[in-house]
């Protein structure tokens, strides 16, 4: 056969080959961590692990519902923060700011995705975490030394607004001229066209944003700690300390081997995790697709 | 006229409505980013009438259809002077108000834009903007305008259905129901048809030559044989100008100018 028809056969034999072990990877850290969980799984009650709430490795009982509490509320607060946040700065970017604007934020915004997590941090443990501590918690008539779940939450949401921003940026971009130009040759102001056409016609992009960003804030693992208390209980309210799943395995992976059990509990982590991230994408992609099914 | 009209009373106000066209168009100069798109217009467009603005591409027709509903005020960029009256309203105007300059005229795109909600609120969407609360009184809107542009058999089982699952060809006749639903006084076309097949087309057509009797309407188009169908009189722009203004017979037929000549021959388009 012809060399060039040859080599054109190897490109496509060997980019796939690529391709396949890079998914390869991905299987083995999941078989990976589901044979490490094994142990833990045998020793005790699947559903007994997850229910539990008491988590204390030496004595053999590892609950593993504060830390799942733990990153629900983490999460949740920083989406309460962030999304209606974003939603209005990328309204406010693509509707009513003028170019010179635009163009000087969205590469801020960019910056600010470029910040390595341990400054954001670093950032928490000095300002937010005093600022709930010394302020916001006697405001609400609260004690607490500002290490809560309510700061993880801020530091979190602060880092998730650049992927929504300019995720929910680009999605309002897309919105024709000509259909706001149907809203307002009606005679309507621009936040009725805003409200009522723009962010309904955006709806499965900005909540693929959203998803995007929650995906980001389930594994922040450094800046979160920091600032969140890692004390293993459920939180109950916002100015309670909590411990999160990625703070837990990084926090205790130096000390695994030396109990018992432990290494299998931590892994086991890392597989709710993966789970858990892995379940919420497969959700979120199904839920878009029947979103955008219906728009068009 | 001019001088007049700042001083009017509301009953001569009436008398001058109905013998004044609707849209009156003085010494208009529009520059976009520098560039001088429309060069000292001055038109009066009649009324209950079918007004075509033909030209080449480029040439400012859609600009100039834009400034009637100061939806060139979005524009990067844009310098308005001069006047656009309607009703003998300066719509230019610093108190002028926008969204009451809209509302009185109807716009029917390039593309029929559906907005992004069922059949019904489509329709209902501009009679609530404007505060109508009243159930039955939007069924009754929805009802008539869909009539109006005959849609109302082919839809009315389905009110509740996205509007995006309607032919484009439908979904041009509710963009039209829309805009009418809202009362304007005009109605603006931007090659309103383009985008249609030829029966379509031919509906879209009839139904404004139909709505002449009670709107006045203003189209953009770049097709020389529906500006003959259709309208009764034709705005040849070139370059930013007005070339010529007159009966579509005299326009197309004996063109007084030679650059109309050499359009309506097809020697540039």
């Amino acid at each position: 056969m012809n060399w060039r028809l040859i080599k054109d056969k190897l490109v496509e034999r060997s980019f796939s080959l690529l391709l396949f072990s890079s998914l390869i990877v991905i299987a083995l850290i999941l078989t990976g961590l589901i044979v490490k969980s094994v142990p833990l799984v045998q020793a005790e009650h699947l559903g007994k692990i997850l229910t539990e709430s008491v988590w204390s490795p030496l004595k053999g009982s590892f609950g593993f519902l504060p830390f799942i509490m733990g990153t629900i509320w983490v999460t949740l607060i920083s989406l309460i923060i962030a999304v209606p946040l974003c939603v209005l700065a990328s309204v406010y970017l693509v509707e009513y700011a003028g170019d010179a604007l635009r163009s000087m934020v969205l590469p801020l915004v960019n910056v600010l995705a470029a910040i390595p997590p341990v400054l954001y941090g670093v950032w928490g443990v000095l300002f937010v975490v005093p600022l709930l501590g010394q302020f916001v918690g006697p405001l609400f008539g609260v004690e607490t030394t500002g290490y809560t779940v309510f700061a993880g939450g801020v530091v979190l949401a602060v880092m998730i607004f650049p992927i929504m921003i300019s995720i929910m940026v680009e999605v309002l971009q897309t919105i024709p001229q000509e259909l706001k130009n149907a809203s307002l040759s009606l005679g309507a102001t621009k936040w009725e066209t805003v409200t009522k056409v723009i962010l309904i016609k955006a709806k499965p992009g900005l909540l693929a944003a959203v998803v995007l960003g929650i995906s980001r804030a389930f594994g922040e693992t450094v800046a979160v700690l920091m600032v969140c208390g890692n004390i293993p209980q459920i939180p109950k309210s916002f100015f309670d300390a909590g411990y999160p799943l990625p703070a837990l395995i990084a926090n205790n992976f130096g000390e695994m081997m030396s109990i018992p059990l432990y290494d299998s509990a931590l892994m086991f982590a890392a597989l709710l995790l993966f789970v858990i991230i892995f379940g919420f994408n497969l959700l979120s992609r199904i839920i878009l697709n029947k979103l955008e099914a219906k728009a068009s | 006229m001019h001088a007049s009209t700042s001083i009017q009373t509301a009953e001569t106000q009436d008398l001058i409505n109905l013998s004044t066209p609707h849209i009156q168009i003085k010494d208009l100069n529009v520059t976009i980013e520098g560039k001088r798109i429309l060069k000292d217009i001055n038109l009066s467009i009649p009324n209950n009438s079918i007004t075509s603005i033909i030209g080449p591409s480029g040439c400012g027709k859609t600009t100039l259809l834009k400034t009637l509903n100061r939806l060139v005020d979005d524009t990067k960029g844009v310098e308005i002077t001069g006047s656009v009256l309607v009703n003998g309203e300066d719509i230019y105007a610093k108190d002028a108000e926008v969204t009451h300059i809209r509302k009185k005229m109807g716009l029917l795109s390039q593309k029929p834009f559906p907005l992004p909600m069922s059949i019904f609120d489509n329709i209902a969407y501009g009679p609530r903007i404007h505060g109508e609360r009243n159930k039955e009184v939007l069924k009754q809107i929805v009802e008539r305008q869909l009539r109006n542009v005959g849609l109302w058999e082919e839809v009315k089982d389905r009110l509740e259905s996205s509007a995006s699952r309607l032919s484009i060809g439908q979904q041009q006749r509710l963009c039209l129901a829309r805009g009418l639903a809202v009362q304007p006084e005009i109605i603006l076309g931007d090659e309103s048809t383009s985008a249609l097949d030829p029966i379509s087309t031919q509906t879209i057509e009839n139904l404004l030559v139909e709505l002449k009797k009670d709107y006045t309407i203003v189209l953009v188009t770049h097709i020389l044989r529906q500006a003959r169908r259709v309208s009764d009189h034709i705005i040849f722009v070139y370059a930013g100008e007005v070339v010529e203004f007159g009966r579509t017979e005299d326009v197309l037929l004996n063109p007084q100018n030679e650059i109309t000549k050499q359009y309506v021959k097809g020697f540039i388009s």
